[in-house]
């Protein structure tokens, strides 16, 4: 494999992706339609950032990652990683790219198995893809253990042993004993109480530092992204509705879903009451998604645009990292 | 009711659950009082027994393994407590009603919302099929679903996240109950839709004087909703509080890391706070104040390991549990 991260200085190009899912209906299980996950996605990651996408359950940030992984079929698109076009590369290439990319997930829980020990969950990585045993494993399983904040003698005993946020430090060493030049944390501390969230967001920071990681950060909590990325896309129903550094998405949200997504989000200061700016309804269904842009049964400003065409994401004036797919902001 | 106002009082509130390896103490000495009309927050995080302690309201703890061992619990100038099952059963969805986190779980997905709402009314008011089918549909509309009339006989596996916490709703208040305890109404739900449904128990609060007893970790929740608030931190109120002060000046170091530790929006710093350690489990409980190992001016104070500070009221109407809380210590306390 290539080691010289490029493509323009990017580590990850995801190019126009999409990810539709069929929907079978009938005797025959014909399909009658599609249902559009990701509907042309396309995002850069620089070596060494963070990349935000965040969006409500349901909006396809999820299936992004899965198919920049290739564990979903994807439709179309193009997903360049390390100079290799993942989508093109055959089984044998997958298994070392795979290497090169590893997942922290959301639920401590369910993500790791119970019947494995601590020495195994985080060594099976290694056994796997560098065919490391013995000694020097259980070398590379106490030095990344440690890394993450958890005591030797954590090695040899069963996840349930542990609490939510240290399963959570178990599965971060198991994505990092690789030495992955990318990690897609999908919600890693949504699962977990308050006041472990901020140890886990500390540590991921740190780990950041220390081994020049790659992240792919994905959420649904606004302020956690701001926090960790450098970088953050939103996403509504399928795609990126606006797109920039996270100082200018926080500071000046210019799409109508970012500003009521910020709205919601409930702020700890008694003196402002409820902000007034609420969404009406629900994210519409995504089997029937409503034509033009689809934000706009939810929109406070539509014009005859939003109701016949798709905006594009396009650059604000002024700001080349500042994207939005708007038609009404851009008048 | 009784004259100060307080429909709910709780007075030392003591659950154990008797497991194979030894008595947990879930809830220990919890007090507080839920005056008519308000939102009170009972905060923590899990495992902290908020809501163990909203289901001893209810009378709902699963016996065995969990009794309630000590405690009074007046609602409306009763203990419930001391009530018979069947006098139980009238309160329970009927002056007191409860709405859960999960609202896919907490709807039978076998009947339709219609006939789970018309069943909960028919239980306890003296109305017809007719009358008890019109007034579900008109609490449909109360809570802001649209085209009631059609989404009344469709089931719990139609209808969005959202939508079935609604349906959650209109079937907890179609009694008019006195108090509502909504234990985390809102953790499965979107943020946008989040502040729909906490839009809707506001707007529902206002016409009715119904007191809501809102169980949540989410601070953010708490300082945008409550009147007053109880943190609670392994089975014992660690401070109790109006929200605004609670929020200024947190009194006890739990809850000032709590509040430091979150990252907020605008927050621009590097790293975040933390505190320490994890939240002990009630079989572990630490000796002494129970936040001690992970408490910053705790770890290392004799007192803090081996005595443990009760709630105590404070001159300017807050209570704390906490040594070192300003105004805390009285002169006989222990060294």
């Amino acid at each position: 494999m290539n080691t010289n991260a490029n493509t323009n200085g990017f580590l990850l190009k995801v190019d126009d992706l999409k990810t539709y899912f069929p929907v079978r209906k009938g005797l025959l299980r014909r399909t009658v339609g599609y249902v559009k996950a990701v509907d042309g996605v396309s995002l850069a990651v620089k070596p060494a950032t963070s990349f935000g996408l965040v969006g409500e359950s349901g909006c396809g940030k999820t299936t992004v990652a899965r198919s920049i992984l290739r564990l979903i079929p994807v439709t179309s698109g193009k997903v360049i990683f390390d100079n290799t076009d993942i989508l093109a590369a055959d089984s044998a290439h997958m298994r070392d790219i795979r290497a090169g990319i590893t997942l922290v997930f959301q639920d401590p829980f369910g993500s790791l198995n119970p019947r494995m020990t601590v020495a195994n969950i985080v060594g099976e990585p290694l056994k796997v893809h560098k065919k490391i045993t013995g000694s020097e494993l259980t070398e590379q399983v106490r030095l990344i253990l440690s890394k993450v904040g958890l005591s030797a003698d954590a090695i040899n005993r069963y996840p349930h042993e542990f609490s939510g946020g240290q399963r959570q430090r178990i599965g971060i060493a198991r994505a990092l004993i690789l030495k992955p030049k990318l990690v897609i944390c999908d919600e890693p501390v949504s699962a977990l109480d308050v006041s472990i969230q901020s140890q886990i967001l500390n540590l991921l920071k740190d780990l950041q530092q220390e081994f020049s990681l790659t992240y792919l950060f994905i959420a649904h909590d606004l302020a956690v992204v701001q926090f960790t990325c450098d970088i953050v896309a939103v996403m509504y129903m399928g795609k990126i509705v606006e797109q920039a550094t996270v100082s200018e998405l926080y500071n000046n949200p210019l799409h109508p879903y970012t500003v009521a997504l910020m709205a919601a989000i409930p702020k700890i200061t008694v003196s402002t009451q409820a902000s007034t700016h609420r969404l009406k309804g629900e994210i519409p269904s995504i089997f029937s998604p409503p034509p033009g842009c689809p934000f706009n049964p939810r929109c406070q400003f539509t014009g005859d645009n939003c109701f016949s065409q798709n905006p594009p994401l396009v650059p604000v004036a002024g700001n080349n990292e500042h994207l939005l797919a708007c038609w009404h902001i851009k008048k | 009711m009784s004259d100060n106002g307080i429909l709910l009082d709780i007075k030392g509130l003591c659950v154990n659950f008797f497991t194979e390896n030894g008595v947990a103490k879930a809830v220990q000495d919890v007090s507080f009082s839920v005056k008519k009309g308000e939102t009170f927050a009972l905060v923590g995080e899990s495992g902290c027994g908020k809501s163990v302690t909203a289901l001893s309201v209810m009378r709902l703890i699963a016996d065995p393994p969990g009794k309630i061992v000590a405690g009074e619990i007046i609602f409306d100038g009763r203990n419930l407590l001391e009530l018979s099952e069947h006098r139980m059963r009238s309160v329970r969805g009927n002056s007191i009603a409860m709405i859960f986190q999960e609202p896919m779980t907490s709807l039978n997905p076998v009947y339709t919302v219609g006939e789970q709402i018309v069943e909960t009314i028919r239980l306890h008011q003296k109305k017809n099929e007719v009358e008890a089918w019109e007034l579900a549909t008109e609490m449909l509309r109360k809570v802001g679903i649209s085209d009631p009339g059609q989404r009344i006989t469709e089931y719990p596996h139609q209808m969005s996240g959202g939508m079935r916490q609604r349906v959650m709703i209109a079937m907890a208040i179609s009694c008019e109950p006195e108090l509502l305890i909504a234990d985390e109404p809102t953790t499965a739900l979107d943020v946008t839709i989040q502040a729909q449904i906490l839009d809707l128990l506001d707007q529902l609060q206002g016409q009715s004087q119904m007191s809501v007893l809102l169980i949540t970790h989410n601070l953010g929740i708490v300082a945008e909703r409550a009147r007053n608030v109880a943190v609670m931190y392994a089975s014992r109120i660690a401070e109790l509080s109006d929200c605004k002060s609670l929020f200024d000046k947190p009194l006890h170091p739990y809850t000032q890391g709590l509040l430091k530790s979150l990252p907020r929006l605008g927050f621009t710093g590097k790293r975040l706070y933390t505190i320490p350690g994890i939240v002990p489990e009630p079989l572990h409980f630490p000796a002494g104040c129970k936040f001690h190992p992970r408490c910053p001016i705790g770890c290392n104070n004799k007192r803090c390991q081996t005595v443990e500070p009760q709630l105590r009221s404070l001159d300017n109407g807050r209570a704390v549990a906490c040594w070192f809380a300003p105004g805390y210590e009285r002169p006989d306390d222990p060294k």
